[in-house]
C-alpha cells in the first residue's frame, strides 16, 4: 500500500519503496540492458541457423525446445549451439571484464586486453602449446594462469601506496610489450605444426568450440557475475576518487582487489575458451555506456553488449568469408583498431593523454 | 545505528525551523557549547563524558620512508570551527588525513568517540566522520543531483538504495549549498565555484556531525573563498557540527576559526583561540615573516599585514650585523 514510486531527477530513475525497503532502478539503464540482451540471444538463433546446413529461425527455436529432426538434432545441439553459447559467454565476461577495468583505472583505455591481460594468457597458452605440446585443457589452464600471474605483477608493480588509473594503464601497456615479445619468441622457437596451432589459438576464434569449452565459462561467469555487481555500488564511489570512496565508507583498496581478480579470472577464462579475442573488452563498456547515458560503471549493459557484439562479429565473419574462414578475433581487432585510434584521438583532444 | 535514530528524534521537534538543513547532531537544537549532549548521542560509552569526540595521541605520520610527523597529539573541540594553518609542508593536510583515517599512522592513534578509528567498520565512521579531499573526480557525463546524492552511500545498503529521507536530504543539501537549481546539469560544466560548491553539498548530505574539509578554498577567486567559508561558518553556528578545516590564508582562519591551531614542521607551535594565539611573534615563528598584527576593522578579529619589503630586508641586515658580533648566539638561536 506504501510503496511509492517517483523520479527524482532526468538520469536517477525511478525508486520503489516499501516499508524499510526503498530499491532504486535507472529505467534507461534497464531498458537498454534488457534490448542488449534481447538482440544477443536474437543473434545466437539467427548464429546458429548460420552455416553450410542453414536453417530458419523458426526452426532453431524448433530444435532448440526439443521438436527438431535427428538432423536438425546434431547440428543444432552438438555442433552449433556450444560455439554461440563460448560466443556469448566470453562476450559476457570480456564486456564485463572491461567495464570493471575502465571503471577502476578511471580511463577507458584501461581495459584487460590493452593493460596486458589478454598477452598474459596467451603466453600462458603458447607456453603450454609450444614448450609442453598440451592438450586443449591444458591451453585453456595455461592462459588462465598466464592471466592471473599478469594480473598479479601488473597489480604489483602499479601498485604505491594504492592503485592509480594512469600508473595501473602505463604499467599494463608496459606488460602488454613485453608479453608480446614473449610471445614472438615462442613462436619462433615452435616446429610449424605447433606454430599454426599456436597462431590460430592466438587470433581468438569460436571455431570447433564444443561443451567442454562452455561449462567451465558459464560456472567461473555464474559465479564472477554475482561477485561483481555485488561491489557496484562501491565501485561507482571509487570513481570519485580514493579520497572521496574512503570518506563515504567504501573499503577502497579491498573493492579494488576483489574487483581486480573477478576481472582478471573473467578475462582469463574467456581467453582461456576462445583465445584472446582482442578489443571487445575495450569497445562494449564504451558503447554500453553511450546508450544507457548513465555515469558509472554500467557493469550489466557492458555485458550484454559484449555478448551481442560477439555474436554478431562471428556471424557477420560468417556471412562474408564463408564458416569457419575468418577467425572472430581477426574482425574485432579490426573493427576494434579503428575505434582505439578514435579514442586516442578523442582523448588527446580532452587533454587527458 | 541508535544514535542516529535518536538524533532522528530530535530533529523531528525541530522540524518547524526555519533553516532547517536536515542536521541529524542532536545538540544543534541548542546554541550552548556543552559537551554532554555530545556524549549522550554518542551512546557507546561513560568515558567519553570528558573527552571530545575526535582525538589524537602521539602520532607519527610517514609516506612511505618520509617521516612528515612524529608524537603528535591534537584534540579537536566538540562543535568548533577548527582550522590548522602553517606554512607549506608542514604536515597540516597529513594530519588531516590521519584524522580522517585516509593514512594509517605509524605509531599512535587517532581515537573517534573513544575507539581507534581504523578498528571501526568503513560505513559506521562515515555516518559520523567526513571528508572533503582536496581533489575529487566527478564521474563524467554525472549531473549534480546524482553527485550530491553519492554522499547518501554511508547510509544506504542493498535493499535501502534510496529512501524518503535520502531524497530529501539530498534537496535540502543542495539548497543550502545554493546548487537547487543546478540538479539537471551536468558537473563537468560549472564552474570551480559552483563546482567546490557541489562537492560540499555531497559532504553535507553525508550527514556527520563532523566534517574534515582539505583546502576548501583553493583555487576559488576572493567572492568564493568567501562564499564557501561563509557556508562553513554556517554549518557550524546553525547545525551545530563540528568542522575542521586546512586553511592557506591566515587572515581566512583567524576570522572564521573559533579553535585555530598553527603547524610548523610537522609540531604543533601554538593552538587556541585565534584572539589569544594570532600574534607578530607567532607568525614569524611558523610562517618565519615578519608583520604586523592589528584588529580586522569588519570583525574585530587579528588581521596578518606582511611587513613591507623594504623593512623586512632592513631586519634581515641588522639581524646579519647582530648574529657577527656575537656568532655564538646565533649559532644558539638559528639551532
Amino acid at each position: 500500500m506504501n510503496a511509492s514510486k517517483r523520479t527524482t531527477s532526468k538520469a536517477s530513475g525511478v525508486t520503489l519503496r516499501t516499508g524499510g525497503l526503498s530499491l532504486r532502478l535507472d529505467v534507461r539503464g534497464a531498458v537498454v540492458g534488457l534490448l542488449l540482451l534481447a538482440v544477443a540471444l536474437a543473434m545466437s538463433v539467427v548464429l546458429i541457423g548460420t552455416g553450410d546446413f542453414p536453417m530458419a529461425p523458426a526452426d532453431v527455436l524448433n530444435t532448440l525446445a526439443g521438436n527438431g529432426t535427428m538432423a536438425q538434432d546434431f547440428i543444432v545441439h552438438d555442433l552449433r549451439l556450444p560455439r554461440v553459447l563460448v560466443g556469448l559467454l566470453v562476450g559476457a565476461a570480456l564486456g564485463l571484464a572491461g567495464a570493471v577495468f575502465q571503471s577502476i583505472s578511471r580511463n577507458p583505455l584501461g581495459s584487460p586486453d590493452v593493460i596486458g591481460f589478454g598477452q598474459g594468457s596467451a603466453a600462458g597458452a603458447l607456453t603450454v602449446i609450444v614448450l609442453f605440446q598440451g592438450n586443449p585443457t591444458e591451453v585453456a589452464a595455461g592462459a588462465i594462469c598466464g592471466g592471473l600471474l599478469t594480473g598479479v605483477g601488473v597489480y604489483a608493480l602499479a601498485w604505491r601506496r594504492g592503485i592509480h588509473g594512469y600508473r595501473l594503464v602505463l604499467v599494463g601497456i608496459g606488460a602488454t610489450a613485453m608479453l608480446a615479445a614473449v610471445n614472438g619468441y615462442l613462436l619462433t622457437k615452435a616446429d610449424l605444426p605447433d606454430a599454426t596451432r599456436a597462431v590460430v589459438w592466438l587470433t581468438g576464434s569460436l571455431n570447433g568450440r564444443d561443451w567442454s569449452q562452455v561449462w567451465p565459462l558459464a560456472c567461473v561467469c555464474a559465479v564472477l557475475l554475482p561477485v561483481v555487481l555485488g561491489q557496484a555500488r562501491a565501485l561507482r564511489m571509487l570513481e570519485m576518487g580514493d579520497d572521496s570512496a574512503y570518506a563515504l565508507g567504501v573499503r577502497v583498496e579491498r573493492t579494488r582487489l576483489v574487483l581486480m581478480f573477478a576481472g582478471v579470472l573473467l578475462t582469463a577464462s574467456a581467453t582461456a575458451a576462445a583465445g584472446p579475442v582482442s578489443f571487445v573488452a575495450l569497445v562494449a563498456p564504451q558503447l554500453a555506456r553511450r546508450l544507457t547515458r548513465s555515469a558509472g560503471p554500467n557493469l550489466l549493459p557492458a555485458a550484454w553488449m559484449g555478448a551481442a557484439l560477439l555474436v554478431t562479429a562471428d556471424w557477420s565473419a560468417q556471412r562474408a568469408f564463408g564458416a569457419d574462414q575468418l577467425p572472430v578475433g581477426a574482425l574485432t581487432a579490426m573493427l576494434g583498431g579503428g575505434y582505439l585510434l578514435w579514442l586516442l584521438v578523442t582523448e588527446r583532444k580532452a587533454g587527458r593523454i | 545505528m541508535t544514535e542516529r535514530k535518536g538524533n532522528q528524534g530530535s530533529k523531528g521537534d525541530k522540524g518547524d525551523r526555519e533553516k532547517d538543513t536536515g542536521q541529524t547532531v542532536a545538540s544543534s537544537s541548542n546554541s550552548t557549547s556543552s559537551n554532554n549532549t555530545s556524549s549522550n548521542s554518542t551512546s557507546s560509552s561513560d568515558k567519553t563524558t570528558d573527552r571530545q569526540r575526535l582525538t589524537a595521541e602521539g602520532l607519527t605520520l610517514a609516506y612511505d620512508r618520509r617521516t612528515v610527523a612524529e608524537n603528535l597529539s591534537v584534540t579537536i573541540p566538540d562543535h568548533s570551527f577548527t582550522v590548522i594553518v602553517g606554512p607549506n609542508a608542514c604536515g597540516k593536510s597529513t594530519l588531516l588525513r590521519a584524522l580522517s583515517r585516509m593514512l594509517k599512522p605509524t605509531a599512535g592513534s587517532v581515537l573517534l568517540d573513544g575507539e581507534v578509528i581504523g578498528s571501526l567498520p568503513a560505513k559506521k565512521v562515515a555516518r559520523t566522520l567526513g571528508l572533503l579531499p582536496q581533489s575529487s573526480i566527478a564521474p563524467d557525463g554525472i549531473t549534480v543531483a546524482d553527485l550530491v546524492a553519492r554522499g547518501r552511500y554511508p547510509h544506504q545498503g542493498l535493499l535501502r538504495q534510496w529512501s524518503e529521507t535520502d531524497e530529501r536530504i539530498v534537496q535540502e543539501s543542495m539548497a543550502a549549498t545554493g546548487v537547487a537549481e543546478l540538479g539537471d546539469r551536468f558537473v563537468d560544466e560549472l564552474s570551480g565555484g559552483q563546482r567546490q560548491r557541489v562537492w560540499i553539498a555531497m559532504a553535507i548530505a553525508q550527514q556527520t556531525p563532523l566534517l574534515l574539509l582539505d583546502e576548501p578554498t583553493t583555487y576559488l577567486d576572493i567572492q568564493h573563498q568567501i562564499d564557501v567559508l561563509d557556508l562553513c561558518a554556517q554549518l557550524h553556528e546553525e547545525q551545530g557540527r563540528t568542522l575542521v578545516a586546512v586553511l592557506h590564508d591566515l587572515n581566512h582562519a583567524a576570522r572564521y576559526a573559533t579553535h585555530l591551531i598553527a603547524m610548523r614542521g610537522g609540531e604543533i607551535v601554538a593552538e587556541g583561540a585565534p584572539e589569544e594565539i594570532v600574534t607578530a611573534e607567532l607568525v614569524e615563528r611558523v610562517f618565519g615573516l615578519r608583520c604586523q598584527v592589528i584588529d580586522d576593522p569588519e570583525t574585530g578579529t587579528p588581521l596578518v599585514i606582511p611587513a613591507a619589503r623594504q623593512s623586512r630586508k632592513a631586519a634581515e641586515v641588522a639581524d646579519a650585523a647582530e648574529a657577527a658580533d656575537e656568532p655564538l648566539a646565533a649559532a644558539a638561536t638559528e639551532s
